[in-house]
């Protein structure tokens, strides 16, 4: 009798390793760092999609300017949910997975350096993700205090509850925090400590340097957001005085805190981004990486300068005149080593033979777009401009020109560009350029009317507006809803290639880089032996090859 | 033919496997000095923290308090930054493999972090303010609590590790575990120091 019960009862499914066919692996606690990757991926793109309806009911609010779709602190709720869904859960999780997906086949290495704890790291996305959406349902709604919660708007408590929207919005931002910290660490470790033989740092593909930059600012950035939630945490729940003026606190040091580390936050986004584009142009122009040496390098100017342009954000918030001249220079100054890459960029694909690929639309898109940003930008970092524009939509306008327009696009070109090597099935090609067209006419006519409104001095975070911006604003919408149509072919192309897509070979665009010498998917544990890398990366027309005894290591790959 | 080539790299990859094997303890420590980086700027925000409030406010000590006793505060710096020169001999005498050496210094390093924790104890129940009396006592109780359990987190590691001693062969070559909980007891050391010099010597 036992041992009927025994035969009847399910047994555990545990992931076979090395065996690629078995979906199951991506619903488990793997520790692969493929599997992982891909887990990362999913689940932003979900919340990515939350968070783009949760803008879409406010695009449908702003079509007209009364206040007539819904309630104001709804509207409120909206847009400070959108931003911290579309950051912290998003773009932070899912460069986080290409990172965790690339960087390892990138340098040569097995896996990560601390498989388990990027399990953990991983996790705490969706944990952090339910506690957040969870806010939605505790009296009184959502936290309304946008998603950078100055105080003293943040330590409003209308409903009188211990658990209440910005209590919960807090939690979820430190979790995710730690998260970062451990993703940071991990990837910091596996970058410097894990490369193959012969892979020397300026061996090394641009995205892991770009990668290292951007998780080397986590790990100096995060600790000072983290220092100021905790202090506000303590002001809204037990009561301290750190930021509530009424008890004689500093608001303004919360805002030092918070912008310490959330504008190089935007680097964090950026710079993977800036890998990425540097990683697909060779490819599709058939090119070496134009001044390989200082691409690399001016990932970590950037960092460097990251760290000393905050108060930027804060030049309305009673910064001494000495304090606006200092970061206006400093904040100036960051447009040149992105205008390295961008010269860089422009140079490699100057002359080559370029093949308009899906993953070349994307990058050459979020590469005109990142122009327009960083242009705007420049003006942003002017002083006297920025009193001007304080708080408009032409700030908005900004911001996601710099984040739809060329992160999101950057990173669609490296889920196209890697979706072969990833999934081991094509993509098609079709619905991608379709994808492609529809997310950059909506990046433009979604944006570009938000800078005009913003000009004309229309405030942001307000769910009723004058007359006179509804133009611009209905222009603005129509876009909204045309960026929610454009993942409708994203999403039928991934699901159905990945279901019954035509088989990927290893090396689909004849790419050079380790990733593209083992198979599609690469086998558990990527490399049947170790390489030893010879050459730079990006060596196209060189014809040499880029690891020692390359012949074989193609037969490993083709028996596996 | 080709399961003769598949063997060959069955092999290479086991040796390969053994060398990755030796150096996971490095990359450990290594990720854990990284760590300890990052950490460190959550105190450095919350020390800016303390400076801007204690150079701006109007008003900084709550009503009634004269300033910090500074007697019995010194007495537990002494202690813990004495245990800081305990622990690192505990770490020689493993690495002269004598385990009780190790495990006698090692219980003393747990036993002076213990003495600071109930020290700091002591102190926070004679305290005439609170958490929520103004900006210093907000400060005050934030930046000594946190560091408390950072002191708190470092005698648990050691208590790991001392356990971990009595597993046989473990500490044979070395222990990863050690020398990464010795790296955080000075960590919190030096943050004390810091701190000490803030909120008592400067007053």
């Amino acid at each position: 009798m036992t041992d009927l019960s025994l035969e009847t009862a399910p047994k555990r499914e545990q992931p076979v390793p090395g065996e690629p066919e078995n979906w199951r692996r991506f619903f488990s606690f793997s520790t692969d760092h493929k599997v992982i990757g891909i887990q990362y991926m999913v689940v932003a793109f979900v919340f990515f999609l939350i968070g783009g309806f949760l803008a879409m009911v406010m695009r449908g609010e702003l079509i007209t300017p009364e206040a007539d779709l819904i309630d104001r602190t709804v509207y409120n709720a909206l847009f400070t949910m959108h931003g911290t869904i579309m950051l912290f859960m998003w773009t932070f999780p899912v460069l986080n997975g290409l990172a965790n997906y690339l960087v390892p086949l990138q340098i040569g290495a097995r896996d990560m350096a601390f498989p388990r704890l990027n399990a953990v790291a991983f996790w705490l996305v969706p944990v952090f993700g339910v506690i957040l959406m969870a806010s939605f349902l505790v009296p009184g709604g959502p936290a309304q205090a946008g998603w950078w919660s100055y105080p003293p708007v943040s330590l409003q408590n209308p409903t009188g509850n211990l658990i209440n929207g910005q209590f919960l919005w807090i939690l979820a931002v430190a979790l995710s925090g730690i998260s970062s910290i451990m993703g940071g660490v991990n990837i910091v470790t596996t970058i410097i400590r894990m490369r193959a033989p012969g892979m020397t740092f300026f061996k090394m593909p641009v995205f892991c340097w770009a990668v290292a930059a951007a998780q080397t600012i986590q790990l100096f950035g995060l600790p000072a957001l983290t220092a100021g939630a905790v202090m506000l945490l303590f002001d809204l729940t037990v009561g301290t005085s750190f930021f509530d003026p009424a008890k004689g606190g500093d608001p303004v040091l919360f805002q030092h805190f918070f912008w310490f580390y959330s504008h190089p936050a935007v680097y964090v986004i950026i710079l993977p981004v800036f890998g990425i584009f540097s990683e697909v142009f060779p490819v599709y122009a058939r090119k070496p990486l134009f001044g390989y040496h200082f691409v690399a390098v001016s990932s970590f100017v950037i960092t460097g300068l990251s760290a000393i342009v905050w108060v930027h954000h804060m030049f309305a918030s009673g910064t001494p005149g000495w304090m606006r001249m200092l970061f206006m220079a400093t904040s100036m100054a960051i447009s040149v080593p992105t205008g390295v890459k961008i010269f860089a960029w422009v140079a490699t694909i100057w002359g080559g033979k370029i093949r308009l690929t899906t993953p070349m639309l994307f990058a050459l898109g979020g590469l005109v777009n990142f122009l327009f940003a960083g242009i705007t930008g420049i003006m942003l970092a002017a002083v006297p401009f920025d009193i001007h524009v304080n708080n408009t939509y032409f700030v908005v306008g900004h911001f996601h020109y710099v984040i739809y327009g060329a992160a999101v696009m950057g990173i669609y070109a490296a889920i196209y560009h890697w979706f072969p090597k990833m999934t081991g099935r094509m993509y098609y090609e079709g619905l991608g350029k379709l994808h492609f067209v529809l997310t950059f006419a909506g990046v433009a006519l979604n944006f570009v009317p938000m800078h005009f409104a913003g000009l004309m001095g229309m405030p942001r975070r307000v769910a009723s507006y004058d007359p006179e911006f509804a133009y611009w604003n209905v222009l603005a919408s129509l876009g909204g809803f045309l960026l929610g149509v454009s993942t409708l072919p994203f999403l039928l192309n991934m699901i159905s290639s990945w279901i019954q897509g035509e088989k990927a070979p290893a090396n689909p665009w004849r790419a050079i880089g380790l990733e593209w010498l083992v198979a599609s998917p690469p086998p558990h544990e990527n490399f049947a032996e170790i390489p030893t890398v010879v050459s730079a990366p990006y060596g196209y027309g060189k014809n040499e090859p880029l690891i020692a005894s390359q012949a074989s290591t193609e037969l490993a790959s083709e028996l596996s | 033919m080709s399961s003769v080539n598949l063997d060959q790299n069955l092999n290479t990859a086991a040796t390969v496997h053994a060398a990755e094997h030796h150096d996971e303890g490095e990359h450990r420590l290594f990720g854990f000095i990284v760590f300890l980086i990052s950490e460190s700027v959550i105190f450095l925000s919350f020390f800016v923290g303390y400076i801007v409030y204690k150079t701006s406010a109007t008003d900084w000590l709550p009503a009634g308090v004269e300033g910090l006793e500074v007697r019995e505060p010194l007495i537990n710096t002494i202690v813990l930054v004495s245990s800081s020169f305990v622990i690192y001999f505990a770490e020689r005498f493993l690495h002269k493999e004598n385990l009780w050496g190790f495990r006698a210094f090692w219980l003393l390093t747990m036993a002076m972090g213990s003495f600071f924790l109930y020290g700091q104890a002591v102190e926070w129940a004679g305290l005439p303010f609170s958490f929520t009396d103004g900006l210093f006592g907000g400060t005050f109780y934030l930046l000594t609590g946190f560091h408390g359990l950072h002191v708190l987190t470092g005698v648990l590691m050691q208590g790991v590790m001392l356990g971990r001693s009595f597993i046989p062969g473990n500490y044979d070559d070395g222990e990863v575990g050690v020398a990464a909980t010795s790296l955080f007891w000075h960590f919190v050391d030096v943050i004390w120091i810091i701190l000490f010099i803030l909120i008592y010597v400067w007053q």
